[in-house]
């Protein structure tokens, strides 16, 4: 996709954020390798991805704080790293880890990130809305890893942004904050907002993002709207524990054609496809020829979670 | 109440817009001002001990000073008050602030990066400014009669001084791991404050340490500064020279290897 010089397509015109074939390399080490996204005006898009997929890499471009080695990027009409002062005045950002002096006070810092923006939010409701106020003249050094994550939330909307980029924002929240922040991002969405988060939790990538894409080592490996991915190929399984040594291959026959049945271990049994009224009665009927009670009954929907470590893979990586 | 309704449908309609100028170098440079002051290692650097030899030094002869003793005694420790804060308090305040990330933070905002930098310069400025309006009181009070023109001379090498610790502060700050920082900005504070230049006048020291404490910022700006105040015999030119060179070669080494985060 190219994007024609004064006259932007419909798709950029849109969009908040739209990167084409975006790569940058650190040395010998490709950290984005061809990743394509769009996030449209009004809509949250999570990129999801194991640690040093290159999710950062592809936000801090974006952010114009790194150039890309090939690709474009257009953020709010804007090359990043053309103009980034023009495109900072309309963005806000939430940088991993927070970021402040050590020293300033929690309420000090927002007043002065307040101060850059021509029309920023109220400070103090701010404050009280992300419950800082106990903290609030409390030393950065001195809060905890939730309220330096708050206080960073706090920083990067307080300049009313078009556009907010979240890096990780619940990361180190106890589960009430997180709650906060998410009904945040659904407000800055329900205001017409744009938000790029990333994030680790699946469950958080479920709850808020209208698209999600998934990175590793670089590529983006999917995306699409988390019920898309999650109903992907009526991944649906049954399992349910039984009797030790039943007869599959009458399982089989039973079911129709495409369904896939074993005993993953002794008595216990998984049937994999799409798990409607029919296929359930097939299976306890089958369950009932053989004499046996079919105990534990569990119908799993594919979790976000379950794509993504199918996609990425299982091992623990350093 | 929960969900987004906990926050008013129109709450974060975007109106962005860059805030004025004038008022974000106020309070980024404010801000920076502050911290400085409220920092009790900070104040001990800057402010106590450079207070303390003024007081001590004019009072108990321990070196050899002219009469009036005070004159040649606040000429070092203006020295000592430039050093501490452009490059010693500078350099670990601006490592400590890399490791927090407040760099990253404010250049993610509207804040221009030349004004970050100037905010930086404005807070070393008001610092030292703190400093000389105390330091210069004290020195009233312990009989330092200076003219206008001393004064005027004192303050043009006063910036001159901050701007080549300055230079060579944010080099060190912005190279090193913070706790390495502390040490190294600590032990050079020492080694110049007795061996160059600054509480022992160049001529009280071993002839080998005085030339080079001549060509070092602390030896030209405490050496100008007596020639300056205390009509110390010595080139106010060479003095000068070695300040701009240092402020030079210090501004092109941290323009070229300070690292933002």
């Amino acid at each position: 996709m190219s994007f024609p010089a004064g006259a932007p397509s419909s798709a950029a015109a849109d969009a908040a954020v739209t990167v084409r074939g975006l790569v940058k390399r650190y040395g010998p080490t490709t950290a984005v390798d061809g990743v394509d996204l769009d996030v449209p005006v009004a809509s949250v898009l999570a990129l999801l991805g194991p640690n040093g997929a290159g999710k950062t890499t592809t936000v801090e471009i974006c952010e114009g704080f790194r150039r890309a080695d090939a690709g474009e990027v257009r953020v709010l009409g804007l090359d990043p790293a053309g103009a980034p002062d023009a495109l900072r005045s309309r963005i806000g950002v939430m940088p991993q880890g927070g970021g402040a002096y050590p020293g300033v006070r929690a309420e000090e810092m927002l007043r002065l990130v307040a101060t850059c923006a021509a029309h920023p939010l109220d400070v103090g409701w701010l404050i009280d809305v992300l419950g800082l106020g106990s903290c609030a003249r409390t030393p950065y050094k001195r809060l905890s890893g939730g309220q330096q994550q708050r206080l960073a939330l706090a920083c990067a909307v307080v300049g009313r942004p078009e556009l907010v980029f979240l890096d990780e924002p619940t990361a180190g929240m106890d589960p009430q904050a997180r709650r906060l922040v998410w009904d945040l991002v659904e407000a800055l969405r329900r205001d017409g907002v744009a938000v790029l988060l990333t994030t680790h939790l699946m469950e958080e990538a479920e709850a808020l993002a209208d698209d999600v894409v998934i990175v590793d080592h670089g590529r983006v490996v999917a995306h699409g709207t988390p019920a898309e991915l999650t109903a992907a190929g009526d991944r649906q399984e049954l399992r349910f524990r039984a009797r030790a040594g039943m007869d599959l291959d009458e399982l089989a026959a039973a079911l129709p054609a495409g369904y896939h049945a074993a005993e993953t271990a002794t008595g216990r049994y998984v049937v994999q496809g799409r798990i409607d009224p029919p296929v359930l009665s097939a299976i306890t009927s089958w369950c009932a020829d053989q004499g046996a009670l079919a105990d534990d009954v569990q119908i799993a929907r594919r979790s976000l979670e379950d794509v993504f470590l199918d996609l990425t893979g299982r091992e623990l990586r350093s | 109440m929960t969900g987004p309704l906990r926050f008013e449908p129109g709450t974060f309609t975007a109106r962005p817009g860059r805030g004025s100028l004038p008022r974000m170098l106020a309070a980024q440079s404010g801000v920076e001002l502050k911290l400085a002051l409220r920092n009790g290692e900070q104040v001990l650097l800057t402010l106590l001990i450079p207070v303390v030899l003024l007081v001590g030094l004019t009072l108990v002869h321990v070196i050899d000073l002219p009469e009036p003793r005070v004159d040649g005694v606040i000429a070092g420790v203006f020295a000592l008050a430039v050093m501490s804060t452009a490059f010693t308090g500078q350099a670990i305040a601006f490592g400590f602030d890399r490791r927090y990330g407040v760099i990253r933070r404010l250049a993610a905002t509207a804040l221009p990066r030349w004004l970050l930098v100037a905010g930086r310069l404005a807070a070393v400025l008001g610092t030292v400014a703190v400093q000389v309006v105390v330091l210069g009181v004290i020195g009233a009070l312990l009989g330092w009669r200076p003219d206008a023109g001393e004064i005027g001379l004192a303050l043009v090498l006063v910036l001159l001084g901050c701007a080549a610790f300055g230079g060579l502060g944010l080099l060190l700050g912005g190279t090193l791991r913070a706790e390495i920082v502390l040490a190294v900005a600590n032990v050079i504070w020492f080694v110049l404050l007795l061996g160059g230049g600054i509480v022992v006048p160049l001529d009280s020291l071993p002839t080998a340490v005085a030339a080079v404490a001549a060509y070092l910022p602390s030896g030209a700006l405490a050496e100008g500064l007596r020639i300056a105040l205390a009509g110390t015999a010595g080139s106010l030119t060479q003095s000068v020279l070695v300040l701009v060179a240092w402020t030079v070669v210090g501004a092109a080494l941290a323009a070229r290897f300070v690292r933002l985060h």
